[in-house]
């Protein structure tokens, strides 16, 4: 069975006991946000939402929510959580399925060590305390894709707790404001997850995959809203969210609803809710019936997973057969945070900046590319990276692999922007012409299309001095204290040279000569 | 006798389980009720057909209860016989599955390599919404 799964856990209402305190959104605006997530796998972790506050109605009392994510994520590993059957999306029916995962009689469960070593890693990336020593429970409910009748979780005692995730968006005008936020995690548990159903509802039946691999992130949502200093309010549960933005209405959606029901006298049901992105509203899923008992057991064919560190690791033990949480530590990649802080203090990039670069899938290589040939500075590669490269990028709605424009070709293109060969306006339309990707080099371009600024500063004092002569009536208002009249002079000059002289040099030697 | 011998026939007809119309009335401390019962049933499929099947249940209820003769302030539960035995760890190999075929075998209904299940849960209907028994 199962495709090996992670979950990470959040502080709903069902855990109310732990995480009270500080958790409440207020509908004022967020001032100590809290939503959790739990993750299930791969390192990729979804943003949390930004809730926009409206102004309370008048003579109403101040409400907090309390959202809480439960996030499964699929484990990036070649066999099953539990089984040697292959991990693999789109492949035929019930074609990577084991004896096991089809919960034939006398299957055992066997662990795989490269799931804990994911699961590790995830904990100690969300500054979780790992137990050293965990529990696997059966949670049992029928359905059909569930052929054991139950499925395999840490229920009890998962193998990661109290963990905490700092994010930060961008908000205000202009996007310019970094604020940061902490999420609580709860808890990060392995489980296996349930096969995939086809319902097929013309023939009035339900066709069934055990290969599992269906989704790789997967989010649900409890939401339950109460008036701060009183108890949490009953919770509801949203299923079917299929994206960050889903998933934000959905909250902001069953926020609201709950208010205006409690509100209006009415109760808020402990149910199971299901998102429909069309009308943007929740709605109740049949086939729930009330609240669900798992009759959770522990697992009796799986004993209880130890983890060492160098410390208490047992001497001449088989390096396979036992994970040490020091090494899985050392070998942690560097993470988000700690990358972006890099940048900041080594190039003096905006927060917000970092962000975006690292936002984007290879942007942030592409970026450290270009820097490492280039003389330009940090900030003109960024503006550039960010906003021109990634403009056209996503105007074509490509990917940073699939760029025209290369590194070095930017590089170049930026090292002859610094030695002021060529101006701003031309760095463009060469980038234009790279993007065409026709081969030629930014070099060949700025010649081919004889982009390259005058050099020779004697023939530029002519040309100034004869559009001088050729316009007295503007050289009168320059005299005479107007200021755009300069601006008018510069944009004669410039276009006599066409365009192939920098308006800074235009602008100082018409200075001189108009001193003079 | 005859009357008897009909009475059984009939629920065997109807599986029994709903023919267990008395659970109400089970022998001993009647600690377990009907709705423990029926929530039972639901949760496990598991057929209480009759009075003997509650009273064993209660039986291995006040068996279990003896547990609580024994003092265990202070010492932690076990949770597993195997809690001493090492957890064996599989490296991350593919050495199994690609056997659609045999699987598919045990599938009383099967569509292009599909198992083929009814459309969603059947829920077992409630107590209330049985057929009414005569038990006369």
């Amino acid at each position: 069975m199962a495709a090996p799964m992670l979950r990470l856990c959040c502080p709903g209402r069902r855990w109310a006991l732990a995480c009270i305190d500080g958790c409440s959104r207020h509908r004022r605006g967020a001032p100590n946000g809290c939503t959790s997530s739990r993750k299930r796998g791969q390192s990729s972790v979804a943003q949390q939402p930004f809730i926009t506050a409206q102004k309370p109605r008048k003579g109403e009392h101040e409400w907090a929510a309390v959202v809480g994510l439960e996030i499964h994520a699929q484990i990036s590993s070649k066999s099953k959580l539990f089984s040697g059957s292959q991990v693999h999306f789109a492949a035929p029916p019930n074609s990577l399925v084991s004896f096991f995962d089809a919960s034939l009689p006398g299957t055992l469960p066997v662990l795989n060590r490269r799931c804990v070593e994911a699961a590790v890693m995830t904990g100690l990336a969300l500054n979780c305390r790992i137990n050293k020593k965990s529990l696997f429970d059966r949670k049992h409910y029928f359905y059909a894709d569930l052929p054991a009748g139950y499925q395999i979780t840490q229920q009890r005692l998962p193998i990661a707790v109290n963990g905490s995730l700092v994010y930060s968006f961008c908000a205000g005008k202009n996007r310019s404001q970094v604020i940061n936020k902490t999420a609580r995690v709860k808890q990060i548990q392995l489980e296996q997850d349930s096969g995939k159903s086809l319902h097929d509802d013309l023939r009035s039946q339900t066709l069934i995959d055990l290969n599992r691999a269906e989704g790789q992130l997967r989010v649900d949502a409890n939401i339950s809203v109460h008036h701060p200093g009183e108890p949490l309010g009953v919770r509801t549960e949203v299923k079917n969210l299929n994206s960050a933005r889903f998933l934000a209405k959905a909250i902001d959606y069953e926020i609201q609803r709950q208010i205006n029901e409690l509100e209006n006298g009415g109760e808020i049901l402990n149910e199971t809710r299901s998102f429909d992105s069309k009308l943007g509203c929740t709605i109740p899923m049949r086939d729930k019936e009330g609240k669900q008992d798992y009759r959770f057991m522990p697992e009796p064919n799986l004993p209880p997973l130890l983890l060492y560190d160098t410390e208490s690791l047992p001497a001449g033990a088989d390096p396979q057969q036992v994970i040490d949480i020091d090494r899985i530590r050392e070998q942690l990649p560097e993470l988000p945070s700690v990358t972006r802080e890099k940048l900041v203090q080594q190039y003096g990039m905006l927060p917000e900046h970092s962000f975006t670069l690292l936002n984007e899938v290879g942007l942030l290589e592409f970026f450290q590319n270009v820097m490492k040939e280039t003389r330009a500075e940090p900030k003109k590669v960024t503006s550039w990276v960010l906003n021109t490269l990634l403009g056209f990028l996503k105007q074509q709605n490509l990917a940073v692999s699939e760029s025209p424009v290369t590194p070095s070709a930017l590089a170049e293109l930026l090292n002859l922007l610094d030695r002021k060969a060529i101006s701003s306006s031309a760095a463009k339309q060469v980038f234009e012409e790279l993007w065409r990707n026709e081969g030629k080099t930014p070099a060949q371009i700025v010649s081919e299309k004889k982009l390259e600024l005058m050099q020779d500063q004697e023939a530029l004092e002519q040309l100034c001095h004869a559009v001088m002569e050729g316009h007295p009536q503007v050289v009168m208002d320059v005299k005479k204290g107007n200021p755009r009249a300069i601006n008018k002079l510069i944009g004669l000059v410039r276009k006599v040279t066409l365009s192939r002289a920098d308006p800074t040099v235009i602008k100082e030697i018409l200075e001189k000569k108009l001193a003079s | 006798m005859w009357a008897r011998a009909w009475r059984l026939g009939l629920r065997a007809l109807v599986g029994g389980r709903r023919g267990f119309t008395c659970k109400a009335d089970t022998k001993g401390s009647g600690r377990i009720t009907a709705e423990v019962i029926e929530h039972l049933e639901r949760l496990a499929l598991v057929d209480f057909g009759s009075q003997e099947a509650v009273a064993r249940l209660e039986k291995a209820i006040a068996f279990a209860d003896r547990l609580r003769a024994v003092d265990t302030d202070g010492v932690e539960p076990m949770e597993s016989v195997l809690e001493d035995r090492c957890l064996y760890l599989r490296s991350d190999h593919v050495i199994e599955g690609n056997c659609a075929e045999e699987l598919l075998q045990n599938s009383h209904r099967v569509v292009e390599e599909y198992f083929v299940a009814p459309p969603g849960n059947i829920s077992l209907p409630k107590l209330d919404e049985q057929e009414p028994f005569s038990h006369g």
